[in-house]
């Protein structure tokens, strides 16, 4: 089992550098605006999420996982031509989230890793949906097959990216 | 209350932040110029993102110019022979057009239309998208300090691509069509029915706001109407891939884009329109008279040189009853290939330095022939040698054997 229950007295915070803390969210968004002008298929993966994942579930204090959330959800917002906050307050919850995962359990290795981000591409979706077509009123499809495929693709893209991340971690 | 804060402080803070961020999703959605009350995040975002994508699609750009301008130059020279051919066929196309154009104006000039104009156009490099499949916008390279402003329309040499929808200092964000939120006044080529053309969640195009009962033909193309005043009227936007009844009382048509969407590179931007009534050209001037103002003039001669062409060679093309047009010279380097216009056969001489053409043409409009003979004379000022279609040559004379006759719509 992938999973384990971890007590407080277990669990590793790690702490990151703050030009890390500032720049892999910066090439994450970067890199998601940039690459799907040559590679349209590219726009099925969210690197910002994956980022937030990671920070999130690294450092195990739910009100950073928020903030990193907020802040890169709403940069990530600025840059499409919707309202500010759907981004926002879908990561929000999720970095919340996340953070909150990692208090409770053991997600260091490689299939936890691919589930959780599962999951959490899953819950973020469905976030933006409900706030995109709740609170803004934008008109949009829901598709099963398409959400799930997205997330299977952005689980698959996290356990390397996770891997290459942990090398700017740093045990507090 | 305090303790409960204090007991509860990471959900207290998950509520604050949301609440903050719905707040401000509200003011957003209320305010019709949303624009204003988020521009600072904006630019700050942008400003943070897109010079790197710049950077990127700068260096992109000159490594692939290096590489095309210099190293890989297979098969330029038979590439370049092709497109002088099709500069040719498209030369003679043009004129065809511009003849059908100059009536097409004649009566909008009579009914008392005014046509947008497009007068000029920026070209833009595509840096960056939104990332986001549920946002189809991109950035260009060229902003507020070029020129660009809100809602001008971004276009490719196939077709139709979006519209400005914000413009920071260097950068500007273009909505596309295919984008949910997006919607360009359509107009079917052939059955001339109006629709609204904007883009489904999926990503696809369709056309909107036409009733089951029209009929729609597969493959008919889609034109901007011009009536959001956003787009000028006749841009090709798309084709139709598939018409079906819909569920409620309009059809559900699927327009396939014309310009590529998903890959776009480079894009012209409209940044300049104008609201004018047609021009009008001369009501007289026929293909082989645009035509013949066109082709490269051959030089003058000098007053002692003869110049070859019989008037009997003039008559005897209008005896044929053929259109004539202008002339190619053979001893002029470079000189331009003889066309024909409308299926009619144009005159050549390889072995002249100039041609004279009779006008009778194939309509049975007819233009004043020049008589060579009168033309070679040394008396005359200034040889015409381009062509005797030009009604401003002054040593054209009629040519008694090929009697003008008017055109119809002209008094004798």
């Amino acid at each position: 089992m992938p999973i384990t229950y971890t007590s407080q007295e277990q669990i590793e915070v790690y702490r990151f550098g703050l030009p890390v803390t500032i720049i892999v969210p910066l090439v994450a968004i970067f890199l998601q605006a940039f690459v799907p002008v040559r590679f349209p298929f590219f726009a099925i993966f969210d690197l910002p999420l994956l980022v937030v994942v990671f920070f999130a579930v690294a450092r195990r204090r739910p009100i950073a996982g928020l903030l990193t959330g907020s802040i890169v959800g709403i940069v990530q917002d600025s840059l499409t031509g919707n309202p500010l906050g759907l981004f926002g307050i879908a990561k929000s919850v999720v970095g919340y989230g996340a953070s909150s995962l990692g208090v409770k359990l053991d997600v260091e290795n490689a299939g936890a890793r691919f589930l959780v981000t599962m999951f959490f591409y899953v819950v973020h979706e469905i976030l933006y949906f409900s706030v995109a077509r709740g609170l803004v009123g934008l008109s949009m499809q829901w598709s099963w097959p398409h959400e799930l495929r997205s997330a299977l693709a952005n689980a698959v893209i996290a356990v390397p990216l996770f891997a290459l991340l942990d090398r700017f971690k740093k045990r507090t | 209350m305090e303790n409960i804060i204090t007991r509860y402080r990471n959900a207290s803070f998950l509520v604050a932040v949301l609440f903050i961020q719905m707040l401000m999703l509200g003011v957003q959605v209320k305010r019709t110029d949303e624009n204003r009350s988020t521009r600072l995040i904006r630019v700050w975002a942008v400003d943070t993102i897109t010079p790197f994508e710049k950077l990127i699609v700068g260096i992109q750009h000159g490594i692939a110019s290096l590489w095309h301008e210099y190293f890989y130059l297979r098969g330029v020279r038979q590439e370049n022979r092709d497109l002088k051919q099709q500069i040719e066929r498209m030369q003679l196309e043009e004129v065809r057009l511009k003849n059908d154009a100059d009536q097409a104006r004649r009566l909008q000039k009579l009914l008392g239309f005014k046509e947008q104009v497009i007068s000029k156009v920026l070209a833009a490099q595509v840096i960056g998208s939104s990332g986001s499949e549920r946002s189809r916008v991109i950035y260009i390279d060229k902003g507020t300090h070029d020129g660009i402003e809100k809602d001008m329309p971004v276009i490719t040499a196939e077709g139709v691509a979006g519209k400005v929808l914000h413009v920071f200092n260097s950068t500007s964000e273009v909505l596309l069509i295919d984008d949910q939120t997006s919607g360009v006044g359509t107009i079917l080529e052939q059955s001339r029915l109006q629709g609204v053309l904007k883009g489904t969640p999926g990503g696809e195009v369709i056309l909107d706001k036409v009733m089951n009962g029209e009929q729609v033909q597969t493959g008919e193309r889609v034109l901007t109407s011009g009536g959001d005043e956003i787009f000028p009227k006749g841009l090709l936007v798309g084709t139709v891939s598939q018409a079906i009844h819909g569920p409620e009382s309009f059809l559900a048509i699927s327009i396939k884009p014309a310009a590529d969407l998903g890959r776009l590179e480079e894009v012209l931007v409209i940044t300049k329109k104008e609201r004018q009534e047609p021009e009008v050209a001369d009501t007289n001037s026929r293909a082989v008279d645009i035509l013949a103002e066109r082709l490269p003039s051959v030089p003058d001669k000098k007053p002692d040189e003869k110049i070859s062409g019989t008037k009997d060679q003039a008559s005897a093309n209008a005896a044929t009853g053929a259109s004539h047009a202008p002339i190619a010279n053979a001893t002029v380097p470079g000189a331009p290939k003889t066309f024909g216009v409308g299926g009619a056969v144009s005159g050549v001489s390889n072995s002249g330095t100039h041609k004279a053409a009779a006008a009778a043409s194939a309509d049975g409009a007819a233009k004043p022939a020049v008589d060579t003979n009168k033309q070679a004379t040394p008396e005359a000022p200034k040889p015409e040698t381009k062509t005797v279609a030009n009604p401003e040559a002054p040593a054209a004379q009629p040519n008694p054997q090929t009697a003008p006759v008017p055109p119809p719509d002209q008094p004798q």
